[in-house]
């Protein structure tokens, strides 16, 4: 789901930032909750929103939200799993998982609208064609240097070629940029995806300091 | 400043004046954790109580059992403004395994499978106002509950009630444990709403 | 929900705490020395605090405690924290 803030005082931000939302119940009791910024533009902030059962926040924002309504955000924060347009030449590899492709298509818009050159590509696992997030804007992006595999773990789209399954080691370094390349690594999703991705990233011969990793609490 | 958000209420329910100030009744049982969850297990489950001399007094989870498992029915009150009412628990009271124990001090620290500490003055854990709770509402504790053997002091907020119990330590002078260094109430009475420092 | 979240949660309560936001900035465990981006801390974040534990030994680094009218902030696991000049 992608909730739309009218910010009038959003100072811009980098990509990959977060917000804190919170939520406030009439007896004082308040739930806070980090979501990823997908795009900002003058004012306008979109945010990537998965439904976590038995969430307490996420729920409210998908189900219960209304246009008109008044949140409580603070942000942009975060100031490490941050792409910033000519900070270096080296390609750069995104691994998304479900919701955790968010963060990843701020980095690849922000690269697109920098007119940077460096090679990005997306690797973004999910469930089903109907999970995908932001498929348009990411085709759209799509070009000489950003390119995007999906991994499909329950169902492919009709006529797709490729194998339906999780993303295994052998089919995430066939996909992604090779270590003798030293790509800036950028992996988000849950923690059980992140974990085993950034063990892989390891095995195949990236270095430590080249994986930056994000978690959400999500199965 | 926050101000209400329309429509939100949180995981939180009607209030009741069996209510400490500032709680709220919950049906279900959150789980809270500061780390990860330790996998305890009874076999090889051992209790210890350390006196001022310095000696020490050790169950298995068959001598602890042996003890006495009684059957209790009490309030918790959750420092995070949530109480639950009325929970059935099963556990083996602290009288009873302090029966051969000399302590002449006055405070315990409780210390936990994974390193979680917690203080409470050693009256606060006699006569009849604390257990070592193996079941909870008809069930054997689940890990993430504290199980197979967590603390169980009503009285106080429940941060007090350390999950995965593994021993006491009494000692001389009332020292922080693991939430009393990082801001919470050194004692912790939800009637006083002793919260924080 | 008892799921660990990451060090990058941090952010939003420290930003309150300290400026800039520390959380891409390097920082010592004081139990096993490991240095790490504040960002890459295992955080459990459904306690009474926010609880960061160190990726390598689960040793705490750092917790948050949030009272209505203050806030506190222990770092008493980071040995150092690298700030820039």
């Amino acid at each position: 789901m992608r909730l739309v803030l009218d910010v009038p005082t959003w100072p811009g931000n980098e990509a990959g930032t977060h917000v804190d939302v919170r939520l406030t119940a009439p007896d004082g009791y308040q739930a806070t909750r980090s979501y990823s910024v997908a795009t900002s533009d003058r004012g306008r902030v979109v945010l990537g929103i998965e439904e976590l059962p038995d969430g307490e926040v996420s729920p409210f924002l998908v189900r219960e939200v209304r246009a008109g309504d008044k949140l409580e955000i603070h942000g942009p924060l975060g100031s490490y799993f941050l792409w910033r347009p000519g900070q270096s030449n080296r390609p750069v590899q995104l691994i998304a998982g479900g919701s955790g492709v968010v963060p990843l298509h701020a980095m690849a818009a922000a690269h697109a609208a920098a007119s940077d050159s460096t090679l990005f590509r997306l690797v973004y696992s999910v469930r089903t064609p109907a999970h995908v997030y932001f498929r348009d804007e990411l085709a759209a992006l799509a070009g000489p240097s950003f390119t995007v595999d999906y991994v499909y773990t329950r169902q492919a789209p009709p006529g797709w070629g490729g194998t339906v399954g999780r993303l295994t080691r052998d089919s995430l370094a066939s996909t992604t940029i090779a270590p003798h390349e030293r790509p800036r690594i950028f992996v988000c999703g849950s923690t059980r995806f992140a974990e085993t991705v950034a063990a892989w990233l390891l095995d195949l011969g990236h270095s430590a300091r080249d994986i930056l990793t994000e978690r959400y609490g999500g199965k | 400043m926050s101000f209400a958000t329309r429509g939100f209420a949180g995981h939180r329910r009607e209030p009741d004046d069996r209510l400490p100030p500032g709680q709220t009744l919950v049906q279900r049982w959150p789980v809270l954790s500061a780390g990860p969850t330790p996998n305890v297990h009874t076999d090889t489950w051992d209790f210890v109580i350390r006196d001022e001399s310095g000696t020490e007094h050790h169950w298995s989870w068959e001598q602890l059992l042996a003890l006495g498992v009684e059957d209790v029915t009490v309030d918790i009150h959750c420092v995070t403004h949530w109480s639950k009412l009325d929970m059935s628990w099963r556990g083996v009271s602290l009288d009873k395994l302090f029966e051969n124990v000399e302590a002449e001090y006055d405070y315990v620290m409780a210390r936990s499978y994974g390193g979680y500490t917690t203080n409470v003055p050693l009256e606060d854990l006699l006569d009849g106002k604390a257990w070592i709770a193996i079941e909870a509402e008809g069930e054997p504790l689940d890990p993430e509950h504290g199980g197979p053997a967590r603390l169980l002091v009503p009285h106080l907020y429940f941060w007090k009630s350390a999950k995965w119990i593994r021993g006491l330590t009494v000692m001389p002078t009332n020292d922080p444990g693991f939430w009393e260094q990082y801001g919470y109430h050194i004692y912790g009475d939800p009637w006083k709403e002793e919260r924080y420092w | 929900m008892t799921t660990p979240l990451d060090g990058n949660v941090l952010a939003g309560a420290l930003a309150n705490l300290l400026v800039p936001d520390p959380t891409n900035l390097q920082a010592r465990c004081t139990n096993c020395g490991q240095v790490a981006p504040i960002a890459e801390a295992v955080v459990y974040p459904d306690a009474p605090g926010l609880v960061a534990r160190c990726r390598t030994c689960d040793h705490v680094l750092a917790a948050i405690v949030d009272d209505k009218d203050k806030t506190y902030l222990s770092l008493s696991g980071l040995s150092a924290i690298a700030l820039p000049k």
